[in-house]
C-alpha cells in the first residue's frame, strides 16, 4: 500500500464490520440507482459510506464487507480503495485537515497555512496528534481556487485563510465548536473580496440602450 | 466488413477486428506487452502505437477497431519515435539485471528493447523498488521487474476464474498483489509464468536452472490427465528441466495445468532404473535383464494361459498395450483389463466412452450437464473451456449432478444422488425441459460416476438423457465421457478388455485371491491394492517404484512418457504422438521393446521388431490409431445396460489434484502444492 495512504496512529484493525441499520438503508438506495446486475457500480459510494461509519478510514474488514455486499471479489474493492486518495486505509484523527498546496493556493500563501497547522498542532504533515484529534495532510487541488488558500476539514471547506485565521479555525475545533464554514475573511462565498467591481450600476444608467 | 490500408496493403477484415489483429493478418509485426489475444484489452502499455491518417496522435492499435477506409502506417519515423519513447519510459524503472534474470533469452522486453531501446539511459534519479510477493510454491516473483501490463491479473480473473491478483495503489506506486497470503490457488497458475512478458513472474522450481538456448526442445504430449495437452519438453543432458504448453486450438489452446507443468521433478525420483527379482528371502534384489526374464520364464513355465492375467495402468501408451495384449493372447490368456480403477461401463461402442463433442465442441454448447465429475480437477483445461464459453454468454446454464464444487462459473446444483440421475433419465426431472429447449445440450459423464458398482446403469442413464433431450443428432453429439487417465481411451481402443471367457478386473483380483490366477502382469498399474493380488506371481513393468512395484515379484523398468516415442489417445479419442526427449534411466527400456524381448524368451515372439511395424499392427488392430490428431466421429449405436441406478452419492475420484499418478506422487513440487493449497482447505472441507 502506498505511503500516501498511511496517516495515522497505530490503531488496531477491527475484526469485524457491518453496516449500521441506517447505512444499510442508505446503501440500498445507492444500489437502486444502478441497473439490475450492475450493482458493483456502487462500490465507490458504499466504500465512502463504510469509511464514514468507521470514523474516516477503511479497515480491511470493511472493504471486504462492501465487496461481499456487492458480490464482487475483495481484491477488486481493495483495488478501488487503494487507487483513490480520498479513501484512507489507515486511521485518521477526528478532524481530518487537508491543506491544499497546489499552485493557486500556493501562490496565495498555502505554505503559511500549512506551517500554521503544523505549529499549532505540533505535528508534521502526514501525522496525527497524540490525542487522536487532528490529522494534517497536504493535498492537491480541491477546486476552490477562487478562495485560495484553503483547507478541507472533514466535509467542510475553510477558505481565504491566513496563518491567523487557520489557527482560529483549529482552536475552535479543539474547543469542540464548529467554526463558520467558507471564507474566513468576511467575504461572501466567491464574491469579489472588496465589494462588487462590475455591474455596480443599473444597465440604463451605464448607457446600455434597450434593443427595439 | 471494413476495408483498410496498412503500410500500403489493402486488407478486408471481420467487423470488430482491431488494427493490431489486422496487422497480424498481414504478417506485420506490432510490438506489444499488455495485449494478449486470449485476454481482455486494457491498452495500458502503449507499445503497439501506430500512425493512423487523420489522427493527430499515434494510436494504440490493440484497442482501435479497424474502420472503413482507415490508412495505417506501422513503419514511419513517428511510429518508431513513439515506440522508442514508450520503451524508454518502461525501462526507467526496470532493473538492468538481465544477466541474473530467468527470463533472459526469452523476454519480450529484452527482445523489443533490441528494436526500440536506446543504448543508454537518460534517467538519473533513483529507480523504484517493489517488495516481492508470495504467490505460492510454483511462482517466483521479482516485482521490481514488473512493467504493470496486468496480463497476470486478467489471466487469473478471466481464464483461471480465480480473482487472486489485483493492482493496488496507483501511478508509480502500483503493485501487483495477491489477494490471499496463500498465493494464487488455481490449477492453471503456472501459465502466469508464460503470460508475464518480463521476468517478474518466473517458475520457482526452474529458478536458475538453465538458459533457453541450452535446452533441447521436444514437441510432445502430456499424460497427467486425459486431455492430452500439447507440450514442449525442454531437456538438457538426460534431465527434463521444464514443460511448456504448445498451441493446439482444439485441445489446450495455449495453456497447461500446473500438474502438467510442474510434476516433472517426479521423473527424477523413485525411478526404476534396473530390473529386480524377489529372492527366496522375500526381498527385491537388483538383477540383470537376463535374470529377470529367466525368472519369469521359469515361473510361467507350467502355468496355463487362462491362469495368467494382465492389467494396464493410467499412463500406458498404446504401443505397449497392444504388445501386451498380443503377448497375453499368444500365451492363451483372455484375462485382461485396462480399467484398473474398477470402472464398469459398456465398451462395445466407441461413442459410449469418448468425449464425442470434442473439447473445442464445448464452445458450441448452450446447456451443460455435469454428472459425477469435477472438471476443475479432473481436466482443468476442459473446465477452462467451459468457463470460456460461459464468459462469451453462449453457455446459458451449467447443471451439476454429483458433488457441488466451485468450478469458477455459476452452476445449478440438481442434487448428489443416483435418484436425480434416474429422474433425469426417465424425464420426470424438471431440468429435462431446460435440456430439451437447448440448441446444443452437452452432457459430461465423469469417470468417477462409472466407478460405482452400477457404472453400466449410470452410463445407460446418461445415454438415455442424451437421446431424450436431443443431444445426439446428425450435426451434434453432446454425449461425453471425461476420463482421468491418459492411457485409458487408447487401451480401450486397443481392446485391452476381457476376451471371450476372460476375467475383468474384479474377476482377476478374485482369481488371484483364490489361486485361480497364478500370474498377473501389471503394465504401469499402480492403483491396485497389493493385498488384493493374493499369492499371485506379479510382474510389474513401469517407471516408478510406486504401489505396483512394491508388490511385484519381478520388476521390469520401463520408460516414462518423456522417454519414448509413444501413442496416446485423449478423452476425445484424438490420437497423438508423444516423442522421445531423454533416454530412459539406467537400464530401463521403451516399454514395447521390453514386451517384445520377453515374448521371445517365452517362445511367443511378437511379429514386430520396429516401431513402424508395431504401428502398422496397431492400425490393423484398430484403424483409429492411424488417424493422427484427427477426431473421427464415433458412430452412435446402442451401448450401456439399462438397470437401476443406486441412490448412492457420486464421489469425487480425485482427492488431491496435485497427486494422481506415480509421477506426480513422486514430485516434490506437487507435494509442496498439496501442502500450500490443499492442506489449509481440508478443515473447511471436513466441516461441510
Amino acid at each position: 500500500m502506498s505511503a500516501a495512504h498511511s496517516h495515522g496512529p497505530a490503531v488496531a484493525e477491527p475484526t469485524s464490520f457491518e453496516f449500521s441499520a441506517e447505512n444499510l438503508e442508505h446503501a440500498k438506495r445507492i444500489i437502486a440507482k444502478y441497473p439490475e446486475g450492475r450493482q458493483q457500480s456502487a462500490v465507490m459510494p458504499l466504500l465512502d459510506l463504510a469509511q464514514r461509519q468507521c470514523g474516516g478510514w477503511l479497515p480491511k474488514v470493511a472493504i471486504d464487507y462492501v465487496a461481499h455486499y456487492l458480490d464482487m471479489a475483495p481484491i477488486r474493492a481493495l483495488e478501488v480503495a487503494s487507487f483513490y486518495t480520498m479513501y484512507n486505509l489507515k486511521p485518521v484523527g477526528k478532524h481530518f485537515v487537508q491543506v491544499c498546496t497546489t499552485t493557486p493556493c500556493w501562490l496565495r500563501g498555502s505554505d503559511d497555512v500549512l506551517h500554521a497547522c503544523e505549529k499549532k498542532l505540533g505535528i508534521k504533515a502526514g501525522q496525527t496528534t497524540p490525542d487522536g484529534q487532528f490529522t494534517v495532510i497536504e493535498v492537491e487541488c480541491l477546486g476552490a481556487c477562487v478562495n485560495a488558500p484553503m483547507m478541507q476539514i472533514g466535509d467542510d471547506f475553510y477558505e481565504d485563510l491566513t496563518a491567523e485565521t487557520t489557527e482560529k479555525v483549529l482552536d475552535a475545533l479543539a474547543r469542540g465548536e464548529k467554526p463558520t464554514v467558507g471564507p474566513q475573511n468576511g467575504r461572501i462565498r466567491a464574491c469579489p473580496s472588496g465589494g462588487p467591481t462590475t455591474l455596480t450600476q443599473s444597465a440604463l444608467a451605464a448607457g446600455v440602450k434597450p434593443q427595439n | 466488413m471494413p476495408k483498410l490500408t496498412i503500410d500500403g496493403i489493402e486488407v478486408e477484415v471481420a467487423p470488430g477486428t482491431s488494427v493490431l489483429q489486422a496487422c497480424e493478418q498481414l504478417g506485420i509485426e506490432v510490438p506489444r506487452f499488455c495485449y494478449h489475444e486470449r485476454l481482455s484489452v486494457p491498452a495500458n502499455c502503449r507499445m503497439c502505437l501506430v500512425e493512423v491518417e487523420r489522427s493527430p496522435k499515434p494510436v494504440a492499435s490493440c484497442a482501435m477497431p479497424a474502420g472503413e477506409g482507415m490508412v495505417v502506417k506501422t513503419n514511419t519515423d513517428t511510429v518508431h519515435k513513439a515506440r522508442k519513447g514508450v520503451m524508454e519510459f518502461l525501462l526507467i524503472n526496470h532493473p538492468l539485471d538481465c544477466p541474473i534474470c530467468d527470463q533472459g533469452g526469452e523476454c519480450d522486453l529484452q527482445d523489443q528493447a533490441v528494436s526500440y531501446g536506446y543504448d543508454r539511459g537518460r534517467y538519473e534519479e533513483n529507480k523504484r523498488a517493489v517488495t516481492d510477493k508470495y504467490m505460492g510454491p510454483l511462482i517466483r516473483t521479482y516485482m521490481t521487474r514488473c512493467i504493470q501490463c496486468t496480463r497476470c491479473i486478467r489471466f487469473v480473473d478471466e481464464i483461471a476464474g480465480v480473482p487472486a491478483l489485483g493492482g493496488l495503489a496507483r501511478g508509480e506506486h502500483l503493485e501487483i498483489t495477491p489477494a490471499l497470503e496463500a498465493g494464487v490457488n488455481s490449477e492453471l497458475s503456472g501459465n502466469l509464468v508464460d503470460v508475464c512478458p518480463v521476468g517478474a513472474l518466473t517458475s520457482k522450481p526452474y529458478a536458475y536452472n538453465a538458459r533457453p538456448w541450452e535446452l533441447r526442445k521436444t514437441e510432445s504430449i502430456d499424460v497427467m490427465d486425459a486431455v492430452g495437452s500439447n507440450i514442449r519438453v525442454d531437456a538438457r543432458g538426460g534431465e527434463v528441466l521444464r514443460v511448456l504448453p504448445r498451441l493446439h486450438e482444439d485441445v489446450n489452446e495455449e495453456w497447461i495445468s500446473d500438474k502438467t507443468r510442474y510434476a516433472i521433478d517426479g521423473l527424477k525420483r523413485q525411478r526404476l532404473d534396473r530390473p529386480y527379482v524377489r529372492g527366496a528371502d522375500g526381498k527385491l534384489k537388483p538383477a540383470t535383464w537376463a535374470e529377470a526374464f529367466a525368472a519369469i520364464k521359469t515361473r510361467l513355465a507350467n502355468v496355463p494361459g487362462n491362469k495368467i492375467a494382465g492389467i494396464t495402468g493410467d499412463l500406458v501408451d498404446v504401443e505397449s498395450v497392444v504388445a501386451l495384449k498380443d503377448l497375453l493372447t499368444g500365451l492363451g490368456s483372455a484375462n485382461m483389463d485396462c480399467r484398473q480403477d474398477g470402472a464398469q461401463f459398456d465398451t462395445s461402442n466407441r461413442a459410449g466412452y469418448i468425449f464425442n463433442s470434442g473439447i473445442a465442441g464445448i464452445e458450441n454448447a448452450d446447456v451443460v450437464l455435469l454428472i459425477g465429475t469435477n472438471p476443475r480437477w479432473e481436466a482443468p483445461l476442459v473446465n477452462a473451456r467451459i468457463r470460456k464459453t460461459y464468459l462469451t454468454g453462449k453457455l446459458k446454464k451449467v447443471a451439476v449432478v454429483g458433488q457441488n464444487f466451485d468450478l469458477t462459473y455459476p452452476t445449478q446444483f440438481l442434487g448428489n444422488s443416483g435418484s436425480v440421475l434416474s429422474a433425469l433419465a426417465d424425464g420426470s426431472h424438471p431440468f429435462v425441459e431446460t435440456l430439451k429447449a437447448a440448441k446444443n445440450p452437452l452432457i459430461i459423464l465423469g469417470a468417477g460416476a462409472l466407478r460405482r458398482g452400477d457404472g453400466l446403469a449410470v452410463q445407460a442413464a446418461a445415454r438415455a438423457i442424451a437421446e431424450t433431450v436431443g443431444a445426439v443428432r446428425e450435426d451434434w453429439n453432446g454425449f461425453n465421457v471425461l476420463h482421468l487417465a491418459a492411457g485409458r481411451v487408447g487401451a480401450l481402443d486397443a481392446g485391452f478388455l476381457p476376451g471371450p471367457g476372460g476375467r475383468d478386473l474384479a474377476g482377476i483380483l478374485a482369481g488371484a485371491q483364490s489361486g485361480e490366477i497364478e500370474a498377473v502382469y501389471l503394465l504401469g498399474a499402480d492403483e491396485i491394492d497389493g493385498a488384493k493380488l493374493g499369492k499371485a506371481f506379479v510382474i510389474y513393468q513401469g517407471h516408478h517404484g510406486d504401489r505396483g512395484a512394491h508388490r511385484a515379484d519381478v520388476i521390469l523398468p520401463g520408460a516414462a512418457y518423456t522417454e519414448k516415442n509413444a501413442t496416446y489417445v485423449n478423452t476425445e479419442g484424438r490420437v497423438q504422438h508423444a516423442r522421445f526427449a531423454t533416454f530412459p534411466l539406467g537400464e530401463a527400456r521403451e516399454d514395447w521393446k521390453i514386451l517384445r524381448a520377453l515374448s521371445g524368451e517365452l517362445g511367443q515372439a511378437l511379429g514386430y521388431d520396429t516401431l513402424g511395424q508395431l504401428r502398422q499392427r496397431m492400425a490393423q488392430a484398430n484403424p483409429v490409431f492411424a488417424t493422427l490428431d484427427r477426431l473421427v466421429p464415433a458412430v452412435w449405436g446402442p451401448f450401456g445396460q439399462a438397470g437401476t441406478v443406486a441412490d448412492a452419492h457420486f464421489a469425487s475420484p480425485i482427492e488431491n489434484f496435485y497427486m494422481t499418478d506415480p509421477i506426480s506422487r513422486a514430485s516434490q513440487t506437487m507435494a509442496q502444492c498439496t501442502e500450500a493449497f490443499l492442506k489449509p482447505a481440508l478443515p473447511a472441507a471436513a466441516a461441510e
